[in-house]
């Protein structure tokens, strides 16, 4: 039993890693990754690693992957990027080479261990209990480190991603869009709230909105037209 | 399963994050295959954690998570800056800090 689900979640990761590499949108990248860390999850889960799989599962599978994908749907998918010839075939051959080297240097060592399976097994390992025990006393100068490391991190996320305009810019940008906004006059809008469009303007919408219309060319109809010159 | 056939894994898993950071060059999925390798790492950790019968590869690989969540905070942040400047999102181009 233990060995087949081993290969279904081995399986099962080694096909999201290999979609990272070769799949053109960087979204199906992403999605890709959600499938190889659920299936590392259960990897981990198979050697009795519960407390770092649930890990793995919320802050990989959960926040990160959240993080991913409004990153990636803010920025676009962007052109699919590959690089030049030299490097698109290097890559795999390096790739290649590494992995063989990895395995001889693992499987080759010598090491009882190896190939047997594992430890016996005792009560409690892998559980939160023990590994919070261990944090606490034996590691408890990485665990601090940890800690500051994420918040430099986050404070230096913000400052990278921050607007560097100022605000006057972003103001005057928000009344042109209220300024273009056509809406009826005395009807309460926010723009006459705030003093930016006269509240008297006198202006026939009706006329303006055939102008507006007519002036497309093709008629599709004037809020059409409105919402696109937005 | 004997531990070889995990580190198998972890090493397949690691190679081929390896590969993609060589191969893209989108920014994001040179991220996205850096969190492969520390993944085929982690898995390698875990392992022998099993292997040996203590927890202290379980602590490293959390270490390794936040270090890895660090990373991509700080990458992302970067993503989104170099789009608000309107500049290509190709690591090929964006070689300023080439001397």
């Amino acid at each position: 039993m233990s060995a087949v689900l081993f290969f279904i979640a081995a399986i099962g990761a080694l096909t999201g890693a290999i979609g990272v590499v070769i799949l053109r949108d960087p979204f199906y990248c992403v999605l890709a990754l959600a499938v190889h860390l659920v299936s590392l999850a259960a990897l981990f889960l198979l050697l009795r690693a519960e407390f770092v799989a649930a890990a793995q599962v919320i802050v990989y599978a959960g926040a990160v992957m959240v993080l991913y994908v409004f990153v990636v749907a803010y920025v676009g998918g962007g052109e699919s990027l590959t690089s030049g010839a030299v490097l698109r075939v290097l890559g795999p051959l390096f790739a290649l080479a590494l992995a063989i080297e990895l395995c001889i240097a693992m499987l080759g060592a010598g090491l009882k261990g190896v190939s047997s399976k594992g430890a016996p097994y005792v009560l409690g390992f892998g559980t939160p209990a023990h590994l919070g025990r261990l944090f606490l006393t034996q590691y408890l100068l990485p665990f601090e480190i940890a800690s500051i490391l994420l918040l430099v991190a986050a404070v230096g996320a913000v400052v990278l991603a921050r607007r560097r305009r100022g605000l006057e810019a972003e103001g005057e940008r928000i009344d042109a869009f209220l300024l273009a906004a056509r809406r009826p006059a005395y009807t309460g809008t926010m723009a006459e709230g705030a003093g930016i469009r006269p509240a008297t303007q006198n202006v026939d919408y009706a006329i303006e909105a055939e102008r507006v219309g007519s002036g497309a060319g093709d008629g599709t109809g004037s809020g059409s037209n409105q919402e696109g010159g937005w | 399963m004997a531990i070889g056939w995990y580190l198998t894994v972890s090493a397949l898993i690691f190679s081929i994050g390896a590969a993609g950071v060589l191969v893209r060059r989108n920014p994001l999925v040179i991220l996205l295959c850096l969190e492969l390798m520390l993944n085929g790492a982690n898995l390698a950790l875990v392992a022998f954690s099993r292997m040996w019968g203590g927890e202290d590869g379980q602590i490293f690989a959390l270490i390794v998570m936040v270090v890895a969540a660090a990373e991509v905070t700080v990458g992302l942040g970067l993503v989104v800056a170099i789009y608000r400047l309107r500049m290509p999102i190709d690591v090929d181009q964006l070689s300023e800090l080439q001397g």
